[in-house]
């Protein structure tokens, strides 16, 4: 078992090769990209340049030290984080006891209480986020009940549209399966005679629940944070369409450099930074999670 | 100590249980045995707490404990699959118990030492469960079970996951520990060999009732009914009708066999006409190749049919001039004589007359 044999090896080829082009390549590219000059019209500039019969290499730092130069950029990236994380927790108390509800149910309830998890997948993302719009605007529904409470109250009316609540909330919509859907297939696996032992040996429902229950799940809970997690971090739809000037996220100024300000370098430096704040996460999750599933 | 009284329960239209009445001593090592799906482990739940009984009541020192949740209840039970924490260490999961009574880390630390000394694993305590072989685990959940001293321990089928030499082990080593502490002990099995070697007393179920509650002899020796007889043991089953009664013998006339003597069972409902079921086990029947009329009062003529060789003992199945297949017992106990009888032998078997233990239908 100590030397792989040949076989082995050639198991492991497909997924690293998956990963060679599909992640490492297009990764390195940026990170090139993120030391090189803007070009005349926006996108790259040529990184070497043969004067006189000599070789010049054409990279700078500049990208970089523009990243550090605000701090706006810095903020726009913790506050990113915060989003993603307030989205994860509210994905954790929603997800969790509705993953519970649905792997404690009849067995041929299941299927279909799954089913109405991710039916939500079954219409177009933008077509989701079009309706949240029309919840929130001022006009909506949502917007009137509530104003018209406040006005009871004697309160001013609010705008939920085009603010963190309505980012928040939107996220939370689209990403609740990712949450429910791994910490279901966790929760689902459970013995329950572990929770009838509990019981037996003097545990009420508060106790079975934070002493079984909750640690045999936390793989399942840091499988979900991560599927939740990354995807908010890097997300610029929602904040696009609800956000207004106050709600953006980091990929928001991203996309930006891209498309509008065609500032490819900065928009790479961006980029990178997001990616490496990603990854950092995902090895993070993993080893909490090892210990988890012991 | 324990006493249940009429208990009934009901899924749907099924009757599990039927008006199950049963008093367990202090101390005592009770064992509930009968056939699969019998109502075995649905009568510990019922105890345990797990499920409410539709009719009846449970009392445990004269209280009755019906309304009482399973974890406020004195007693703890061992799962079928030991059901240990898989996330906690064996001091962990030995100490949850204590832990949810609010001992102190000190008491915690010194009875968790005494109860993996019980069970004699003073060195596993740091390991996790699945890193334990099955009677470990077994013997984990026991000590989690004991720790905290329970009134009453309730063992559902604890052993029926290891294999046939570890299970002898174990059981010795439950006789043993449950005569140190002193705990009552009810025990599920449908193993009857298990539950006539463990237990003070055993309560056959059939079908949602109790058939019979008798020490583990007298269930052997003086089964109360045909279906007693039949779960407890190899045993030949003759029925007849009682045709006369005299003194202390009743004459049976056994179906396509004719009369035979045989004792009254003491507590027994009997009377002429009535029909009943001659239970004889395969080792008091004689089997010999000689016709003899000394002591013994019943004997019939047959053939060898088939013979089934254990090492021990030879089983010899007699085919007698009704058809009936008798099985007798032979101790093949002197040496290089594993055989007395071939295939197709005629033979005569024979019985004392009080060997056999008549049952009423
Ligand atoms: N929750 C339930 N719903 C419906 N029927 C049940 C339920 N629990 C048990 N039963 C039925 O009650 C009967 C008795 O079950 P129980 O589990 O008590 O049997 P058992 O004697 O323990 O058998 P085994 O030796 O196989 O464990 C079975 O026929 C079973 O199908
Ligand atoms: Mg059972």
């Amino acid at each position: 078992m100590q030397q792989k044999s040949w076989q082995q090896r050639l198991l492991t080829l497909p997924p690293m090769g998956y990963l060679l082009i599909f992640f490492a390549i297009p990764t390195l590219i940026m990170l090139f990209a993120s030391f090189r000059y803007t070009g005349e019209y926006g996108g790259l500039a040529p990184w070497y340049s043969i004067e006189n019969g000599t070789l010049a290499f054409d990279l700078t730092l500049e990208n970089w030290q523009r990243l550090f130069e605000t701090d706006i950029y810095l903020r726009l990236f913790f506050k990113s984080i915060g989003y993603a994380l307030v989205t994860t927790l509210l994905c954790i108390l929603l997800g969790y006891p509705l993953a519970l509800m649905i792997a404690r149910s009849q067995k041929k309830h299941r299927d279909l209480l799954l089913l109405l998890v991710i039916l939500p997948f079954w219409s177009n993302f933008l077509v989701r986020i079009y309706a949240w719009m029309i919840i929130f605007s001022p006009n909506g529904a949502l917007t009137q009940m509530i104003n018209s409470l406040r006005d009871l109250l004697g309160l001013a009316p609010i705008s939920i549209m085009y603010s963190a609540t309505a980012v928040i909330t939107c996220l939370v919509y689209v990403h609740l399966p990712f949450m429910v859907l791994p910490l279901y297939a966790n929760l689902e696996k459970h013995n329950p005679a572990l929770l009838d032992a509990a019981q037996d040996l003097g545990a009420n429902r508060w106790r079975r629940f934070w002493r079984i229950t909750w640690p045999l799940s936390l793989s399942g809970v840091y499988a979900g944070s991560i599927l939740v997690f990354i995807p908010v971090l890097g997300m610029f739809a929602i904040p696009d369409l609800l956000g207004g000037t106050d709600g953006i996220m980091i990929a928001n100024v991203i996309k930006q450099q891209f498309v509008e300000s065609r500032d490819w370098p900065f928009g790479s430096v961006l980029s990178m930074v997001l990616t490496a704040t990603a990854v950092l996460v995902v090895l993070l999750g993993a080893k909490i999670g090892q210990q988890g599933a012991r | 100590m324990l006493e249940i009284k009429e208990v009934s329960r009901y899924f749907d239209n099924f009757t599990a249980l039927d008006k199950v009445s049963l008093n367990i001593a202090a101390g005592e090592f009770f064992t509930l045995l009968g056939p699969s799906g019998c109502g075995k482990t649905t009568l510990l739940r019922l105890i345990a707490g797990f499920d409410q009984p539709d009719n009846g009541d449970i009392l445990l020192d004269g209280k009755s404990i019906i309304a009482t949740p399973p974890e406020r209840r004195p007693l703890h039970t061992i799962f079928q699959n030991y059901a240990l924490f898989p996330h906690m260490t064996v001091t962990e999961n030995i100490a949850f118990p204590l832990r949810m009574v609010g001992c102190t880390q000190a008491e915690i630390n010194r009875r968790v030492a005494e109860a993996l000394e019980d069970v004699s694993l003073p060195d596993k305590g740091n390991h996790y469960p699945d890193a334990l072989s099955g009677g470990q685990k077994q013997r984990i959940a026991i000590a989690r079970a004991l720790v905290n001293r329970p009134r009453l321990l309730l063992l559902d089928e604890p052993l029926s996951a290891l294999d046939a030499k570890l299970r002898e082990q174990m059981q010795l080593e439950l006789i043993k520990l449950q005569k140190e502490i002193g705990i009552t002990f009810v025990y599920v099995t449908h193993d009857q060999g298990e539950a006539l070697a463990l237990s003070h007393r055993v309560a056959v179920m059939n079908r949602g009732t109790i058939a019979q509650v008798d020490e583990p002899s007298r269930l052997y020796g003086f089964p109360n009914s045909r279906f007693v007889a039949d779960f407890i043991g190899q045993c030949n089953l003759l029925s007849g009708k009682v045709t006369q009664l005299q003194d202390n013998r009743a004459q049976v006339e056994l179906e396509g066999l004719g009369p035979v003597q045989t004792a009254i069972p003491a507590d027994s409902t009997i009377a002429v006409g009535r029909n009943c079921t001659l239970t004889l086990r395969p080792e008091k029947i004689h089997i010999s190749s000689r016709v003899s009329h000394d002591e013994v009062e019943a004997h019939f003529k047959g053939i060898v049919h088939d013979m089934l060789y254990l090492g021990d003992v030879t089983v010899y199945k007699v085919e007698l001039a009704n058809g009936m297949l008798l099985e007798a017992l032979l101790a093949n106990s002197s040496p290089g004589r594993a055989r007395f009888f071939e295939i197709g032998d005629q033979v005569e078997v024979a019985w004392h007359y009080d060997a056999g233990h008549l049952v009423m239908d």
